[in-house]
């Protein structure tokens, strides 16, 4: 595929880019702890709201372009036991960390101090992976090894029709978030005061 | 909708200011949309972050393993260090939040957050043990799983990737699981002198 723009022009550009992602993360209140946390606890649903607009507003966009042959797909092979596992580990460590990767460093610029010390964990943990690479990828990436396969290949439902299915949950989802979690602002932990 | 945090009992009062300055959640995932369009269509690289912050990780692992350590790692030799565009984009995130912040006047320094501090105290140390462990944690499963949030639960889904919603699903388990333990009601301290009254 021909870039619209030099290699090197492209390079260049994912500054800006990061810049507007950056912008985004924090306008969007996601770049921070508490948001991040109580999506998990069910009481604040901006991370959902986030990520199943951009899926579906992206994944439209490049569906587009990829049919008028001005992108191409970048899949990541389904290594399900990696997979599973690691996005098992990651859940774990987004609540006690409180961000993603991506909004761990938006955070940093926002003064979380604590996203910064998660940052350097980070770190560590890119190191403590690389240490165990050979080991990772010899006994895991390897079971169950799909490929690179799409959701299309594996359930016979066309692109769009995943985009309308896609469409359709979140359309509900977003309804029921909009509609029903509005009186959950006023549940405290104070009620459970104890009687002694 | 518009001030989520500012009068419900999970955030402190210092996040008031931060949660006015919030766009349109829905707007702004449209717009972390309308950049995946140009990261397909002009730059030919999906967003993500990951890859850019492990290969990170081997400049700090050099004084400790030496650069020839470095070089005959495995995974290092894969993806080595380099200002490629991950890793300008890794950056432009930090400085383009660092700019949101700046114009909207929310910079806060935050060491403990009100959800923690809700249910572990006000401790410094504490809270900053759990970031750093959680941060440990996340980079491990992210590089295992191969992305994150950004390269597998955006990138990834939009293109209707197995593997990506295989995480995302996966990775929204877990989490919730996390929070039911993490965040579970506790018994408070003077309750354990009566262990019938608690219940968890």
């Amino acid at each position: 595929m021909n870039l619209p723009v030099s290699v090197e022009t492209a390079r260049w550009l994912a500054i800006p880019m990061g810049m507007f992602f950056g912008v985004l993360l924090h306008r969007g209140g996601v770049a921070n702890y508490n948001v991040i946390v109580n999506q998990f606890r069910f009481k604040d649903f901006t991370v959902l709201k986030i990520m199943f607009t951009a899926i579906i507003v992206g994944g439209v966009g490049v569906l587009l372009l990829k049919g008028a042959g001005h992108a191409q797909y970048h899949i990541k092979p389904a290594n399900m036991l990696g997979v599973s596992l690691g996005a098992a580990l990651f859940g774990v460590g987004m609540v006690l960390y409180g961000y993603c990767p991506g909004t761990g460093v938006a955070a940093m610029a926002t003064g979380s101090i604590h996203a910064t010390v998660g940052f350097i964990g980070m770190l560590v943990g890119g190191v403590l992976y690389a240490l165990s690479f050979t080991w990772v990828e010899a006994n895991i990436q390897k079971v169950a090894a799909l490929g690179k396969v799409r959701l299309p290949d594996v359930t016979g439902v066309s692109d769009w029709g995943w985009f309308a299915l896609l469409s359709a949950i979140a359309g509900v989802v977003f309804w029921l978030i909009e509609t029903k979690s509005k009186p959950a602002a006023n549940t405290t932990v104070s009620t459970g005061e104890n009687k002694t | 909708m518009k001030e989520p945090n500012c009068t419900s009992g999970t955030s402190g009062d210092g996040d008031c200011a931060e949660a006015k300055a919030r766009w349109n959640p829905y707007l702004v995932g449209s717009g972390i949309g309308v950049l995946s369009w140009l990261a397909f269509g002009l730059v030919n690289q999906p967003l993500g972050i990951s890859t850019a912050l492990s290969s990170a990780s081997s400049v700090c692992a050099l004084p400790v393993m030496g650069s020839e350590g470095v070089a005959q790692n495995a995974y290092w030799a894969k993806t080595p260090f380099k200002w490629d565009g991950g890793m300008l984009f890794l950056i432009g995130t930090f400085l383009g939040s660092l700019l949101s912040v700046l114009v909207s006047r929310t910079f806060r320094l935050e060491k403990v957050p009100a959800t923690w501090s809700q249910q572990f105290g006000g401790s410094t140390p504490k809270r900053l043990v759990a970031a750093f462990l959680g941060g440990v944690i996340i980079m491990f499963g992210a590089r295992m799983a191969g992305g994150c949030t950004s390269g597998h639960g955006i990138s990834g889904s939009l293109q209707l990737a197995l593997s990506s919603w295989i995480f995302f699903l996966t990775m929204f388990a877990f989490g919730i699981l996390t929070a039911v333990v993490l965040f579970r009601k506790r018994a408070s301290a003077s309750s354990k002198t009566h262990p019938t009254a608690s219940e968890s």
